[in-house]
């Protein structure tokens, strides 16, 4: 007896699955591609950099003027901008992203959540050059009459409208890890005549506490990286300060300053871009792994 | 309960409500500074932007005279770039997705793909901007053009896609997988007739959030050297004669709203400034609407969908 033929083993249809299933997996594999091109461009980049400029000048040199005659190659002020923006940021958004995050997940009524939640999300979309215009425009003035000798350009009024910009993402990160908390602790610390402020802080904090931590360390990196807001609002000129009421540029403001400007291709103000944009890169890596860490060790298995 | 009266821990609990009580005040006052910040930020670029808003405003190009500029060049550059960006990103994404969901099996290198794929998200825009540069712009000669813009984007939204497909996908309950299977369908099949169309509307509303995201990003396309003033529009796409199709504008340089909108900001003249808030309006109503209707596709389907 044969078997009928339209039932058989079709190679075909073997070798088309094959071929789907291979392409599938370059598609899958372009993010990794990707990962390696990043590496690899800015640290090609940068060595051709560090072939000019001694690594020491770089990590020590407190001036950063590499399109002067008097070329100096000091990343410090540029870093010193970052922090200081990045802490005006955080100072805002750990605070009131927690608070909100603990209010939505604890306090609010299911309706209030149900609205906050997508308009929290919605902030979080909105451009950032948007807010830099907001920064630059209606935040410093505001912030010139309570301080008048605030210049035009500052850190404080960058930090301050980044900080607000990354409040939802805090939030809702935050809120999510609260969330995950089973309810029977809730129910546990509340049998035991605990009011909602007592459980919230000793019960669902500490055991949502490596999602927290996750959320801040997100929000860290993102004001680290974060480039309109700053580079329209506190001003391009590097300046060595920890002062938040100066002007200063970032990493990133620096990398906008010298691509707004017509650098040729090679020549070392183009290089000092990738230098410095690996710096940020290992920065926010910095980060990124401190909260793996902290998410691996704080754990809490329900 | 002997060494406290009743009295006494009448006080303590009373204490504690009285904090209770604060903190909801406190957590309210939170989250309605980021509302209220939203709401000041959207009527001061009403008050100044909305008189500027015009037909003439949509179909002027740039100019030194503030009062007659318009954001032509911005909005067609725009919407090209997002061609580009939402080609490349999203048969990508949705084929990462489908292949991390459904094909992968558990090893090193499926592991290393899902690692990246976060580590990805948590990566700076401008550095995005920085490797198309040294990349797209001069390694494989694409210029400041379009095509520069619209692939450095189509990288960054990349994770957005992928993540989006994933979760949808793996919503869907295995049992539709098996009853496909048990009817001799393949694993492409399956997917291909089953999976991606049970999971479109949770891909879409990624798409859109990933596209709206692509749109107001500023960073990355003033790295490559996108232009800031550009009076012209790049070559029409559509010709006359044979072939009909052209592909001469993926080379053209270009200028997008947030760029634009940078543009002016930057500029001491007051007039410009009001220019960036009209165009700083038309970016937010943008942007705000297509995240409005993802976050409405994503509640409706929510809603009605029950396996």
């Amino acid at each position: 007896m044969t078997q009928p033929k339209r039932l058989g083993y079709s190679y075909r249809r073997h070798l088309g699955e094959r071929f789907i299933e291979a392409l599938l997996f370059l598609m899958a594999f372009v993010s990794v591609a990707i990962t390696i091109a990043i590496v690899a461009m800015l640290v090609k980049e940068s060595i051709v950099f560090f072939e000019h400029v001694p690594l020491w000048e770089f990590l020590t040199d407190t001036e950063w003027t590499p399109l002067f005659d008097n070329a100096h190659y000091g990343i410090l002020p540029l870093i010193s901008g970052t922090v200081v923006s990045s802490a005006v940021a955080l100072l805002v958004a750990i605070p009131l992203g927690t608070i909100t995050a603990i209010y939505l997940s604890e306090f609010a009524p299911f309706t209030v959540r149900e609205m906050a939640k997508p308009f929290l999300e919605l902030l979080g979309g909105v451009p950032t050059v948007v807010y830099g215009y907001f920064a630059l425009l209606f935040v410093t003035p505001l912030l010139q009459k309570i301080f008048p000798e605030l210049p035009g350009f500052s850190l404080l009024s960058a930090g301050l409208v980044m900080g607000i910009m990354i409040i939802p993402y805090v939030s809702s990160m935050a809120e999510d890890a609260m969330r995950a908390v089973p309810m029977h602790l809730r129910e546990g610390s509340y049998a035991m005549g605990a009011t909602r402020f007592q459980t919230a802080i000793r019960v669902v904090m500490p055991g949502a506490f490596s999602g927290i931590a996750a959320a801040y360390i997100l929000g860290i990196s993102r004001a680290v990286g974060e480039t309109m807001v700053v580079a329209i609002a506190a001003g391009m000129q590097p300046n060595l300060t920890w002062n938040p009421m100066e002007p200063a540029a970032t990493i990133t403001a620096y990398i906008v300053q010298v691509s707004l400007g017509d650098l040729p291709h090679g020549s070392i103000g183009y290089q000092t871009i990738f230098a410095a944009g690996l710096t940020l890169l290992l920065l926010t890596l910095i980060f990124n792994i401190i909260g793996h860490v902290l998410r691996k060790r704080y754990r809490e298995v329900y | 309960m002997k060494d406290k009266d009743l009295g006494e821990i009448r006080a303590i609990i009373a204490r504690h409500k009285l904090w209770d009580l604060i903190f909801m005040i406190v957590g309210i006052f939170a989250l309605m500074i980021a509302v209220l910040t939203f709401m000041a930020l959207f009527a001061h670029m009403l008050i100044d932007g909305l008189p500027r808003l015009s037909w003439d405003f949509f179909t002027s190009f740039p100019s030194r005279r503030p009062g007659s500029a318009g954001i032509l060049s911005a909005w067609v550059g725009t919407t090209l770039v997002m061609l580009v960006t939402a080609a490349a990103a999203v048969p990508m994404g949705i084929g990462a997705g489908v292949y991390l969901e459904e094909y992968a099996s558990k090893n090193i290198i499926t592991e290393i793909i899902e690692i990246n794929v976060t580590n990805l998200a948590g990566v700076p825009s401008i550095i995005y901007g920085l490797l198309a540069l040294s990349l797209f712009v001069h390694q494989f000669g694409f210029g400041q053009s379009i095509l520069s813009a619209g692939l450095a984007l189509a990288l960054l939204i990349l994770p957005v896609v992928i993540v989006a497909t994933r979760e949808a996908i793996r919503a869907i309950p295995v049992v539709i997988r098996e009853g496909a299977y048990a009817l001799g369908a393949t694993k492409w099949q399956t997917v291909s007739d089953h999976l991606l169309p049970y999971s479109a509307a949770g891909i879409l509303t990624g798409v859109i959030i990933g596209l709206a995201r692509a749109i107001g990003e500023t960073a990355p396309i003033i790295t490559i050297g996108a232009l800031t003033f550009i009076a012209f529009l790049p070559p029409s796409p559509v010709k006359a004669e044979f072939p009909f199709i052209s592909f001469e504008w993926l080379m053209a340089p270009f200028t997008v709203m947030p760029i634009q909108m940078f543009n002016w900001v930057s500029r001491p003249e007051e007039a410009f400034q009001i220019n960036a808030a009209a165009a700083g309006l038309v970016l937010v109503v943008m942007t705000l609407a297509m995240n409005a209707i993802a976050i409405y596709l994503r509640y409706r389907m929510r809603k009605n969908l029950k396996w």
